[in-house]
């Protein structure tokens, strides 16, 4: 069973079954490894803002550079007024990048490769953003899906194009991070798999290939979060500054 | 025909679905057995997070940064105001040593003027004093040369007389012999003057 490479991705109940009416919400391994993340989180940056030392030691320059790096990710591509959304999107990195790195370490279990968990982030992204865009500019949003300086013959195809554009948001950033982070996943897996059926004789060339896709899915796992952080800033950039 | 189609990939889509469940779950993902919990649990611990990071952690970050980077801005202008300030010290040192060199300077001149002068002064008065001998001495010497003329024509007198007196026995009057004398004497003054 364990060599199925899906079967990493099982989500099972730990501990008693909880139920909530009628719905199940108990407490799974997906739940667990959330749990982990965000304390694991909440340790690392706590230490790194404990100490206010002028010269910061390691744990507090980590801490003061990820923010550094996220504040300045943010007046990069969504301007000053982004300011309010810091804190969101510095806990969306941080989820997104703590759990994509929880999920390299043998047997443990990828929150992000789940698309239940990547969509339901992305769909509040979607909303919230939606939401600030029209509480923004109003009904004046809605010039987002009408670009300017286009012909008027092809105004009604570019503002249907761009509604759809739009309105696949929230599943193209959803459905990237699932999908990398599965598919590392399985390939990892897969070679794995190749490396104990080949045996000692053939197994050496998965086992080095494996060695190299650890690498890559390490970067993986910090690029995904950085794009998925990213792009967020971007929509929120769209929503503040209607450029359109 | 579409609908047949479209009916005949439904129906493949069902039986994989099935068959993957019969076997394994198939894409674990796509089972929507936990999809609630998995919801719950991630509003649980991002909202956690989210309010954690928020109201608690980051605006100590934040003030860390904003307290280094104040602290810096003010080193920094410490230290250029500690910079400015050396630069009109070292100016100020400047001025000083350019004034202590004119000084110097004028000291110098104002020694050597002194020493030419006093120089000068024990010149002159070495000068005079030199003069002063050499006109005593030189008016000694037309005193002796006189006085030595009128002793020689003296010592010449007294000597012919008595050389007179020894070869012929008697005197002569003493005005003809120096008379005599004064005129060779002039004779020989003249000789002398002449050569």
């Amino acid at each position: 069973m364990a060599a199925n490479p899906m079967y990493q991705f099982n989500v099972y109940r730990i501990g008693p079954e909880i139920k909530l009416g009628d719905v199940d919400i108990s407490f799974t391994n997906a739940s667990l490894f959330m749990v982990i993340s965000t304390l694991a989180i909440l340790l690392v940056f706590n230490l790194g803002a404990k100490k206010k030392s002028l010269i910061p030691d390691k744990i507090q320059l980590l801490a003061e550079l990820s923010y550094s790096f996220v504040s300045k990710m943010i007046s990069d591509t969504a301007g000053t007024k982004a300011k309010p959304y810091f804190s969101f999107i510095f806990s969306l990195f941080m989820f997104v990048l703590f759990c994509n790195m929880f999920g390299m370490i043998p047997y443990s279990f990828t929150v992000t490769s789940h698309i239940i968990v990547t969509f339901v982030l992305a769909a509040f992204i979607f909303i919230g953003v939606t939401i600030i865009g029209f509480i923004k500019h109003g009904l004046g949003y809605l010039k987002l899906f009408v670009p300017s300086g286009v012909p008027m013959v092809l105004l009604p195809l570019i503002v249907v194009i761009e509604i759809i554009s739009y309105l696949s948001r929230p599943i193209s950033l959803s459905v990237r991070l699932f999908a990398n982070m599965m598919a590392g996943h399985t390939m990892m897996k897969v070679f794995g798999g190749f490396v104990v059926s080949l045996g000692v004789v053939g197994g050496w060339l998965p086992l080095s290939f494996s060695v190299a896709l650890t690498g890559l899915e390490i970067l993986v796992a910090f690029l995904q979060a950085y794009v998925f952080a990213i792009l967020t800033c971007i929509y929120l950039n769209d929503a503040l500054n209607l450029h359109h | 025909m579409q609908k047949k189609i479209v009916f005949k990939i439904l129906l493949s889509f069902a039986f994989i679905t099935q068959a993957q469940s019969a076997e394994s779950g198939g894409m674990p993902q796509l089972n929507p057995e936990f999809w609630v919990s998995q919801i719950v649990w991630l509003v649980i611990t991002f909202g956690a997070l989210y309010i954690v990071l928020s109201k608690v952690i980051l605006p100590k970050i934040s003030d860390n940064l904003e307290i280094r980077r104040s602290q810096i801005l003010e080193n920094i202008e410490i230290a250029e105001k500690q910079r400015e300030e050396s630069e009109q010290k070292v100016k100020e040192f400047e001025k000083i040593i350019l004034n202590s060199k004119i000084e110097a300077k004028n000291i110098f001149n104002e020694a050597r003027q002194k020493v030419l002068s006093d120089i000068d002064k024990k010149r002159n008065e070495l000068e005079n004093s030199l003069e002063q001998e050499i006109v005593s001495a030189e008016e000694e010497i037309k005193a002796l040369n006189t006085s030595s003329i009128e002793n020689i024509k003296q010592i010449a007198t007294e000597t012919s007389s008595n050389l007179i007196k020894q070869l012929i026995g008697e005197e002569i009057s003493r005005d003809n012999i120096s008379s005599i004398v004064n005129e060779i004497a002039k004779k020989e003054s003249e000789k002398r003057d002449n050569v």
